[in-house]
């Protein structure tokens, strides 16, 4: 079970104030995009999100654009899964895409608060919190290789050379 | 039970009789769409491994995000996606000025009915207008595409949405989807394949069409699809890039919802700060001040929506202290508008016009907003930040509402001027 420390927010956080416009068609390396990480929503997350630290969140996680780094930011400031009811579905396989775990839990979210530890078995599906246990369903298994693989480039790569 | 249209598209695609929702199939496409973020896509199908674009054909680069560059990394950015065009001999590459890759393609004719579209844009689904499935991917998938033509999908279950009677001018589908999606909510259709039909749909034009599918994706939905009837034959005819089979969702299809409206009664509505489901009428937010106005972007910068601001600002001014910004979503639509005399109008009410593109809409350039400020906008988005600062704020609303508006310099309900 890997533990992490949470950074709660609400529903509909959308991928413009996880990754602002203005940087999208910039080039850009994972480690910049990681600074500018959750910008305008809360600008101290860039600043003291530690490596396997958890995103909570409400429903609709990542709605809006497709853009990608809204995932490749959080992963490259080491956030090791992100919680919450819903996902967008582009940003669901964007994240899958970038070998960032997304959790659907149906039930247990409102009790998660910012600071709060939070524990997470993705290939059991199970998510621990306060004593309590939370299972969620898995993944398909042709989605879960690609997060096993760390990312659709990896894998497709992997399936090329074999 | 028959099946809806998402159905029987992602069956034909996989090449099977019949395909359960739920279904996870892997297919290819029949047109990939990238844009700006083509550069970063060449890079991530660079580290694949794989040394050329395996079917070009299917390919269709616009440039449009931040055009003309307006800093050397954009122009940087620009020149790496011209030349991966012409290594990869991508002949539907449409340069910065064309217009708005989701106004480009059905211009082109590659928007057409049945097809299955796949961009790297959210608003991708702007093509289900014309009978396509559409649906916006990722850059890591883009990449993917590039290398292998195929991708996984999952069949979605899907959504009816009936309007019945007529929006009544200056009543328009952008005061109906606002209602729509604000009735729902941002997650309302999430992952659910919609489909627009009904009395109202069915009297639109083309252009209204594309403005339902368009925002398909702030209620969460996979694709939005308007079914294909005359009006989509005449328009393709002399456009179609290919032959096409129209696709049609069966009588008795099964649907998880079945929503209805009526559009006869619908008065103008905004979106307020800072999500798209956060919808009012207009009234409601009426005097609120506003500092800019944007007309354009790929929901509503088509010639009707020019034509309807035009009517309103015909003989009358842009209010002292507001900006009117407008961007035709092509260069075929400003052609038009010139030859109409609609820009000569806008630009003598006091209309800044820009070169065809996206604009301030995502905040990169050409018109952002300073903190304290407020903007009416005929866009699809008004995010926290997307349009310059955070401490601005942002208002969505019809071409009438933004008209309207910009001549008062508070947000008014365009019925005012009819």
């Amino acid at each position: 079970m890997n533990k992490g420390k949470v950074w709660k927010y609400g529903d509909d956080v959308n991928t413009d104030v996880i990754f602002p416009g203005k940087y999208t068609y910039q080039p850009m390396e994972p480690a910049e995009m990681a600074e500018h990480a959750m910008e305008d929503l809360d600008p101290d997350f860039a600043k003291n999100v530690k490596e396997g630290d958890i995103i909570v969140a409400g429903k609709n996680f990542g709605c809006g654009s497709s853009r990608e780094q809204a995932a490749t930011c959080l992963k490259a400031a080491g956030v090791a899964a992100i919680i919450a009811p819903s996902f967008s579905r582009i940003y669901f396989r964007n994240a899958i895409n970038n070998g960032l775990p997304v959790i659907e839990l149906a039930e247990g979210t409102d009790a998660m608060q910012a600071g709060d530890e939070v524990g997470v078995d993705f290939s059991a599906g199970v998510v621990e919190h306060n004593g309590k246990t939370y299972s969620f369903p898995p993944l398909p298994p042709e989605v879960l290789a690609i997060l096993e693989d760390g990312g659709l480039i990896p894998h497709v790569k992997k399936v090329l050379n074999t | 039970m028959g099946h809806t249209f998402a159905q029987k598209v992602l069956a034909a695609k996989a090449g099977l009789d019949s395909i359960d929702v739920g279904q996870i199939v892997e297919i290819e496409p029949d047109v990939c769409l990238s844009h700006d973020n083509t550069a970063a896509i060449a890079k991530k199908f660079a580290s694949i491994g794989v040394e050329r674009v395996k079917d070009p054909d299917k390919f269709v680069i616009v440039l449009d995000h931040t055009v003309p560059a307006s800093e050397e990394k954009y122009a940087q950015n620009h020149k790496e996606i011209r030349d991966f065009v012409d290594l990869n001999g991508i002949d539907k590459f449409y340069d910065v000025g064309i217009g708005i890759c989701h106004q480009v393609l059905p211009e082109k004719g590659f928007a057409l009915p049945g097809r299955l579209i796949l961009g790297s844009d959210s608003h991708t689904t702007t093509y289900g207008a014309y009978g396509a499935f559409a649906a916006g991917v990722g850059r890591s998938e883009m990449a993917v595409l590039y290398a292998t033509s195929k991708i996984w999908l999952k069949t979605p279950a899907s959504f009816k949405i009936v309007i019945d009677g007529e929006l009544v001018e200056p009543v328009g589908a952008k005061d109906l989807i606002l209602h729509i999606i604000g009735s729902i909510g941002a997650d309302g259709a999430l992952y659910k394949s919609v489909e627009y039909t009904g009395e109202a749909v069915e009297k639109m034009t083309l252009a209204s069409r594309m403005v339902l599918s368009n925002m398909a994706i702030e209620m969460g939905a996979k694709n939005g699809v308007c079914f294909p009837d005359d009006k989509t034959k005449d328009f393709l005819d002399g456009r179609a890039a290919g032959d096409f089979e129209p696709v049609f969702a069966d009588d008795d299809a099964g649907y998880e919802q079945v929503l209805e409206y009526d559009a006869s009664t619908l008065t103008p509505q905004v979106a307020k700060p800072h999500t798209v489901d956060n919808v009012s009428p207009v009234g409601d937010v009426a005097g609120t001040p506003i500092h800019q106005g944007l007309l354009g972007t790929c929901t509503n910068g088509r010639i009707e929506d020019l034509r309807m601001a035009a009517k309103i600002l015909d003989g009358r001014k842009v209010a002292k202290g507001v900006r009117l910004l407008v961007l035709p979503a092509s260069q075929e639509i400003l052609l038009e508008a010139l030859s109409e005399g609609i820009i000569d109008t806008l630009v003598r009410a006091g209309a800044l016009m820009l070169n065809p593109g996206c604009g301030p809409c995502l905040g990169a350039h050409q018109g952002v907003l300073a903190p304290g400020e407020a903007c009416i906008s005929t866009a699809n988005r008004n995010f926290k930040g997307r349009m310059g600062s955070r401490e601005a704020e942002t208002y969505l609303g019809s071409p009438a509402t933004v008209a309207a508006s910009v001549v008062t310099g508070v947000i008014t309900d365009p019925r005012e001027f009819f």
